[in-house]
């Protein structure tokens, strides 16, 4: 019988071998993908459960990972979450991250590949990895400043270095609470996703870089600056036509009193003449218009660190054919279907101060690693020139004006030279209203937009600046 | 002058190897601890000391009854069934909350199955006590043939058997289930021993030739067409391919060794192979698995549990997450079914590789006592028990490891549940018992010696069946 016993060990040695080579024929073919899927759970929870660096607004860490004895290890903690939600966004299981904690991950996670060394080292010493501190450019006061401003309105804040494009504040309201997004009680994670992504205010919108809004008057700012630029308007002095404007085509009119038929441009931006930027506007046409929006940054998506929409003049799929002369002066004066991010804005006031040269916004000023090297240093990069320095030390001069004599009195800050444009937007047909301040600082190189949203503001340029040029001076004011 | 084979017992090996075994299996359940708490549980001399005291008394009772026994079936066995405690243990840590008034809870199937050790070291005692001279299972082969599937097909009774997880192997004994087909396999193994011994002379009569394959005589296809029937039973109404596969596989390899005759095995195959196209063509459960099998993922919520071991499996990788460190309760039925991905994922590709090696090492030592023993019994019963251990491992551990299509197999001492634990310690005893035979000195055996062996460990060449 030792005969077949033999060739039954044979067989039970093949049975062996087939687990042993399928074992290892997978390994080699299957498992790596499968390691990293994302339908496995553990590459998820591993992820989740990382140690994240903290995020940086001075010398205060609004997000940071704390120890703690569940699965995930470390939870993922926002320091007034409400108020640096644009900035820090979340991070959590079911839903992803978003803004910085998106954006900055791989320093934050220290999966970055400028760390590799550092995570080697780390593993080697058997410590566990750590992620690297992000640094904002954010300024706390500014930002808890332009929050208290908008207390509690719908709207949204932001400010520039305007030599730097750095953001120093990014505000949007209603906001959220990240950690209850954040937390490590996955129910409770998904009752909160359900609240706010069902909430009728969308507290999880971010309105100062992620929403357009219809612009009213600020986008006279960027008609003046096409009529100077083109020659059309020779300089602030230069009367222009203030009467009614009409067009053959439509019924429509726009018509406003200004203080006289003909007022000079520089007197037009004081009162905010409707009639007098509508001819310009038409007169430029719309791709002019259009040009000059695009050097101040429409069109393209400003930024990249959080979550970023690119302002419009009108929209171009629904108007193919191009746009008839009213709806051309509509646009230069900010209606029609003009809509722009408060970030966007900001830059346009931001340009008119730093000389006409457009700096492209930033968020993160400076990564450190676990041993605080510096692996990352921000470099402010120019956009563009929008405009010359001669027309952006004009539109300067008639922004002081808006400030000193004009419907933005309300943005003064004594002992600073403050300038500033209003803008008042009313669809037809609704009790909406959108309410703009943007404004510079001359001397502290601070460029301001605060946009609010709501139904109680008056529909004129006074109404408007009543409840945006507030907040601006409040900012601005925080970061004296 | 011929030399005489003289086994040395080997014994001390055996006690300095189980504790290796001991240590592997302690430092696994340590590890978690350390790993999850990064601290050891209050309760761990205690652990270490039933461990440690159970090898004691299968050691002591091994020296006692079969001093001559095989040296590493011993150890081997004890290092699965302590690294199964460990993960068991592992997994019910896995299981562990905290309630709001502070106390913490978890499941304790661990414990429990290390009773279900403690009852299997006593039953392997018993074996050892009451079948020092295995002969005595050679005198009732109709009825333990009886018994046996009498117990195999238990499950089909109704009121008495269970459904658990697509399968019909279970029964319920009132206070718990039992999977009679473990104990079964025994049995029924025993009884084609004693059969077969009495009747290979009839079955290897040469038939008619075909295709240079000499058939046996039609009237002799009796037996191997009942197995097929039998198993055809199992495979149909208790729909486990796994079990009708153990069982068919068990007697035809066994006929094989009895007659010599090649086209046994060859019939064996064509039959199995045409009642698993026929449940492949009449059963959807079954092409369930075969998806399942081919390809997992087109089906991501019916083949959860298979996808969830691959990624466990990756997860681990080489070396594995560790002891406690992986996540391997993701996978449904961990403890059971799955508990070879749970050491995948935990111990890597590498460790779960050296736990298919032991299977391995242990079989071929079954096997080895089969090709040693002088009395044909022994031999086809050693032979028939390794067997066991190596169809139930290949096909279990091929199925979770995506080989072969899922089966509702037993891991032999690995996964938890009594009847299982305790049919494989039984089978154990009855293996070492015949190597204690096998190996024993002639002298102690009979009056006159066989003289035809050249050197120590060697095997028997001649006259041997």
């Amino acid at each position: 019988m030792n005969g077949p016993i033999r060739k039954l060990a044979v067989l039970c040695a093949l049975l062996v071998g087939a687990l042993l080579v399928n074992m290892s024929v997978a390994f080699v073919v299957s498992y790596p993908a499968l390691g990293e899927s994302q339908q496995n759970r553990r590459v998820l929870d591993a992820r989740f459960a990382q140690r994240r660096g903290p995020i940086m607004v001075g010398t205060t860490a609004v997000a940071t990972s704390k120890k703690v004895k569940d699965r995930f290890k470390y939870q993922r903690e926002y320091v007034d979450g409400p108020l640096y939600a644009p900035i820090t966004g979340y991070y959590t299981y079911y839903y992803g991250a978003t803004a910085l904690e998106a954006s900055e991950s791989g320093w934050l996670s220290g999966q970055q590949d400028e760390l590799m060394l550092d995570q080697l080292i780390n593993n080697l010493a058997g410590s566990e990895p750590a992620g690297a501190t992000v640094e904002t450019t954010i300024s706390a006061a500014a930002q808890e400043a332009a929050w208290d401003a908008l207390d509690g309105r719908k709207g949204a804040v932001v400010a520039l270095s305007t030599d730097t494009g750095a953001i120093r504040a990014l505000v949007t309201s209603p906001s959220y609470d990240p950690n209850l997004l954040a937390t490590h009680d996955l129910d409770a994670s998904k009752e909160a996703w359900d609240k706010l992504t069902k909430a009728k205010d969308k507290p999880m919108r971010d309105r100062a870089t992620d929403e357009i809004y219809p612009t009213g008057s600020a986008f006279k700012l960027i008609t003046a600056a096409a009529a100077l630029e083109e020659g059309l308007v020779a300089d602030a002095e230069t009367p222009i036509d203030a009467t009614t404007f009409t067009t053959k085509q439509t019924s429509h009119t726009i018509a406003q009193r200004c203080g006289g038929d003909t007022i000079t441009i520089a007197r037009a931006m004081v009162v905010s003449c409707n009639p007098a930027f509508a001819r310009l506007g038409a007169e430029l046409g719309i791709t002019r218009l259009q040009e000059q929006a695009a050097k101040f940054g429409f069109g393209t998506k400003p930024l990249t660190e959080v979550s970023s929409t690119a302002s419009r003049l009108y929209n171009e799929t629904a108007h193919e054919g191009g746009l008839d002369d009213m709806q051309v002066a509509m646009t230069a004066i900010g209606e029609f279907e003009v809509g722009a991010t408060p970030l966007q804005m900001a830059m346009v006031a931001a340009a008119i101060q730093n000389g006409g040269v457009v700096m492209k916004p930033y968020l993160v000023q400076r990564v450190l690693t676990d041993d605080l090297k510096t692996a990352y240093q921000a470099t402010p990069e120019v956009f563009g020139e929008a405009i010359s320095t001669e027309t952006a030390a004009a539109l300067r001069a008639m922004m002081v004006d808006v400030v000193t004599t004009g419907t933005g009195s309300r943005a003064a800050v004594p002992g600073i030279e403050v300038g500033g444009k209003t803008g008042t937007f009313a669809p037809e047909g609704s009790e909406r209203r959108y309410a703009w301040f943007v404004a510079f600082a001359a001397e502290l190189d601070i460029a301001v937009c605060a946009f609010v949203e709501g139904d109680d503001i008056e529909n004129t340029d006074i109404g408007g600046a009543r409840a945006a040029a507030p907040i601006a001076k409040a900012v601005i004011e925080a970061l004296r | 002058m011929p030399t005489l084979v003289v086994y040395r017992k080997r014994r001390g090996i055996e006690a300095v190897l189980l504790v290796f075994s001991i240590a592997i299996a302690i430092s696994g359940y340590l590890l978690t601890h350390l790993d999850i708490d990064s601290a050891l549980p209050a309760e761990w001399p205690w652990a270490v000391a039933a461990l440690t005291l159970l090898a004691l008394v299968a050691h002591v009772m091994v020296r006692w009854r079969i001093p001559y026994a095989d040296p590493l079936i011993l150890p081997l066995t004890m290092f699965l069934n302590g690294i199964g405690l460990a993960m068991i243990h592992r997994l019910d840590l896995a299981t562990t909350v905290t309630r709001e008034d502070g106390t913490v809870d978890r499941m304790h199937s661990a414990e429990l199955q290390l009773l279900w050790t403690a009852a299997s070291i006593l039953i392997f005692a018993l074996v050892l006590i009451l079948l020092q001279n295995y002969e005595v299972l050679h005198r009732f082969p109709y009825i333990l043939f009886t018994v046996g599937i009498i117990m195999l097909l238990l499950p089909l009774v109704p009121g008495l058997g269970q459904e658990k997880n697509g399968s019909k192997i279970w029964i319920s004994t009132g206070f718990s289930s039992l999977q009679p087909a473990e104990f079964a396999k025994i049995i029924l193994c025993v009884a084609f021993a004693a059969y077969l011994v009495d009747k290979r002379e009839v079955l290897s009569s040469a038939g008619k030739r075909l295709l240079g394959v000499e058939l046996p005589r039609l009237r002799d296809l009796g037996p191997i067409l009942l197995m097929w029937v039998i198993s055809v039973l199992v495979l149909f109404y208790q729909k486990d391919l796994g079990t009708a596969l153990l069982f068919f596989g068990l007697f035809v390899a066994m006929l094989y060794i009895a007659t010599e005759r090649p086209s046994y095995p060859i019939i064996g195959v064509l039959l199995f192979s045409a009642a698993a196209y026929a449940a492949y063509v009449l059963f959807a459960h079954v092409r369930t698995r075969v998806t399942a099998w081919l390809d997992p993922f087109s089906d991501f919520d019916t083949n959860y549990q298979i996808i969830q071991a691959q990624f466990g499996f990756a997860w681990g990788g080489a070396v594995g997450t560790g002891w406690g460190l992986g996540r391997p309760n993701l996978t449904p039925l961990a403890k059971t079914d799955f508990i070879s991905a749970a050491l995948g994922e935990e111990l890597g590709v590498f460790g779960l590789a050296a736990i298919i090696v032991v299977y391995g090492v242990l079989i071929a030592r079954g096997l080895r006592a089969a090709l040693g023993s002088q009395d044909p019994f022994g031999k086809l019963l050693a032979a028939g028990l390794s067997f066991i251990f190596a169809i139930q491992v290949f096909t279990i551990l091929g199925g979770v490891t995506r080989l072969l299509p899922l089966t509702g197999l037993t891991t032999p001492f690995l996964s938890q549940g009594g009847s299982s634990l305790v049919a494989n310690w039984v089978l154990v005893a009855l293996l070492m018992v015949v190597t204690h035979h096998a190996r024993r000195p002639l002298v102690e055996r009979s009056a006159n010696p066989v003289v035809n062996f050249a050197a120590d460990e060697t095997m028997v060449l001649e006259g041997a069946r």
